[in-house]
């Protein structure tokens, strides 16, 4: 394992001190509880947005704490969910009386642990409102399972969802947005190699040379099927597929099309990526009104890709497009 | 379930009467199944990566080495309570593993120290009445089923057969052996089964044929109380 890290055990600690040392004017870092919120939180009269998960995932979610996006964001270990004291001391730091919403990936763990961090707020007194993203189609059968994973839509109800907060809107439309979103979104991954997590230092997915991982998870989690390599167009042939039946998207939706980087796959790759997806989208009919191409929500060193699409209307393209300043992301301002 | 007829079972029903579980037995457990965590991290590990994310040995040592901290911070109190120990133990579980596993293990720690009251020593019923209401809490937190493949399907044959014993007269260790030896083939049989929680339910069938992890590290932990509970010391 080559990784540029000292102790394996420290990695989380050592880049929040990084980040607190390179956006001290921006964000707080906190820790013991580990939390990132945005310097002049908690904002008197606007909903606040907190969300987090386990670390690996970079620039989600600390890279999108700041105006127009999230208020707070809990990193937990590598691939481990946040506990729910650190929620709970977000959550606390960044209600402004206008109530708080958590925006939770549906992973048992992370489930678990910010609905025992809403009700130990709630007992506190702050309105918490929580609303689940389940956008990934490679897991077909959601009754058996613990439901489909949170991906790709994450980002973009971050965006949305803050955007509004940043206009007051309140609470109940804060999270009604949030479930707007995460109920037009659809995503699918795949990956080319697997990742390897610090404290194991070995991949977590066995793929041999000429393999692939068909719906694959954030943390390299086996996904529908392993197939042989294939093309760019081929991958992205099937992934839209899945997608857009999905849904399912049809002909003269206007579309957001997302085409996130898993952490190990060049931008340049990327927008290959997105052409191929861009002539398949226009082949069936569908619109891409925005697009946002780049490596936001990835799996530490994994090479592939995930593509989300989101049905959009003029209310959803209108706060997409509102200013948002935060690390990660950032325009109109 | 191994049914034992009270009345002719009258001696070893004799000798539960008079064995209680301490205080200071139960930091002996607790520290037996940190270390057997520490020792089989790896294995738990392993098991994770083929079904999971490759992270359970890790969580659960970092939050077992946390409640040894904890434990040299509350000391041995003579008098102290049995349910404030678990419940502080919850308490750390909670705050320092994330994941699943923080939530289960410390709602079933929380649970069971709710249960316990403030006894400072508990008899093997009021014992087995705390380990499950501590199974309940969990698996109300998880909302899992037997066969969903989970620690679950560990821990609730072996709350069948610790109560059994209680209510059968049995002796502490072997009501707690026979506890640890359902939870050992409560873990075995979930080999087979296609997981139906966590992200093991990811994989459908691809589950199948893998030990759970959570399964495994339940197992460890009602046969570190088997071993250390009667004993009252560490390993």
């Amino acid at each position: 394992m080559k990784k540029l890290i000292n102790r394996p055990q420290d990695v989380v600690q050592d880049a929040l001190a990084g980040v607190a040392a390179a956006h001290g004017d921006r964000l707080k870092v906190h820790t013991a509880p580990d939390y990132i919120v945005r310097a002049d939180a908690p904002l008197r009269g606007k909903v606040a947005i907190v969300s987090g998960g386990g670390s690996g995932h970079e620039p989600l979610h600390g890279g999108f704490v700041g105006r127009g996006m999230l208020d707070a964001a809990c990193p937990g270990q590598i691939f481990t969910s946040p506990t729910p004291d650190q929620v709970l001391a977000a959550t606390r730091a960044v209600d402004g009386g206008a109530g708080v919403l958590l925006i939770v990936k549906n992973y048992t763990g992370d489930v678990m642990n910010f609905e025992m961090a809403a009700d130990l707020a709630r007992d506190e007194g702050i309105v918490v409102e929580s609303v689940v993203i389940d956008d990934d189609v490679a897991l077909q059968d959601g009754r058996h399972t613990a439901g489909r994973r949170g991906v790709g839509a994450t980002v973009l109800a971050e965006k949305i969802c803050g955007a509004a907060a940043e206009r007051r809107r309140p609470l109940a439309e804060v999270a009604e947005l949030c479930r707007k979103v995460n109920a037009g979104a659809r995503s699918m991954g795949v990956a080319l190699t697997s990742c390897t997590v610090p404290m194991v230092g070995k991949p977590t997915l066995e793929l041999g040379p000429d393999e692939i991982e068909f719906g694959v998870g954030i943390h390299g989690e086996p996904g529908r099927e392993r197939r042989p390599a294939a093309s760019a167009h081929d991958i992205v042939a099937a992934l839209a597929t899945a997608i857009v039946d999905d849904l399912p998207f049809g002909r003269g939706d206007r579309v957001l099309a997302f085409v996130n980087g898993l952490g190990g796959t060049p931008l340049l790759e990327l927008y290959v990526v997105y052409n191929e997806l861009h002539t398949l989208l226009a082949s069936r009919g569908i619109v891409i009104a925005r697009n946002l191409v780049g490596s936001y929500m990835t799996a530490l060193d994994m090479a592939g890709c995930s593509i989300t699409l989101l049905r959009l209307d003029d209310e959803l393209a209108a706060l997409w497009d509102a200013p948002v300043v935060t690390t990660g992301l950032r325009w109109g301002a | 379930m191994i049914a034992v007829a009270p009345d002719t079972d009258a001696g070893a029903k004799t000798a539960a009467r008079g064995e209680v579980i301490t205080r200071p037995a139960v930091v002996a457990w607790l520290r037996a199944f940190a270390a057997v965590v520490a020792r089989d991290r790896e294995l738990l590990t392993e098991l994770d990566a083929a079904i999971g994310d490759a992270d359970h040995g890790i969580n659960m040592d970092r939050g077992m080495q946390a409640v040894l901290g904890k434990l040299d911070e509350l000391g041995e109190p003579a008098d102290g309570s049995v349910g404030a120990l678990l419940k502080a133990v919850g308490m750390t579980l909670v705050s320092s593993v994330g994941g699943a596993a923080g939530p289960l293990y410390g709602t079933l720690f929380l649970q069971m120290g709710s249960a316990a009251g403030q006894a400072s020593e508990l008899t093997l019923a009021a014992w087995a009445s705390a380990v499950a209401a501590g199974v309940a809490g969990a698996q109300a937190r998880g909302k899992a089923e037997l066969q969903d493949k989970t620690m679950i399907d560990a821990l609730l044959p072996a709350v069948a057969a610790l109560r059994a014993g209680a209510a059968s007269g049995l002796s502490l260790a072997e009501a707690l052996g026979r506890s640890a030896e359902a939870a050992r083939q409560g873990m075995e049989a979930t080999v087979p089964l296609v997981a139906r929680k966590g992200r093991a339910s990811y994989l459908g069938q691809r589950s199948a044929g893998h030990q759970d992890p959570g399964a495994t590290s339940s197992w460890l932990l009602l046969s570190a109380a088997a071993t250390a509970l009667p004993a009252g010391t560490g390993p």
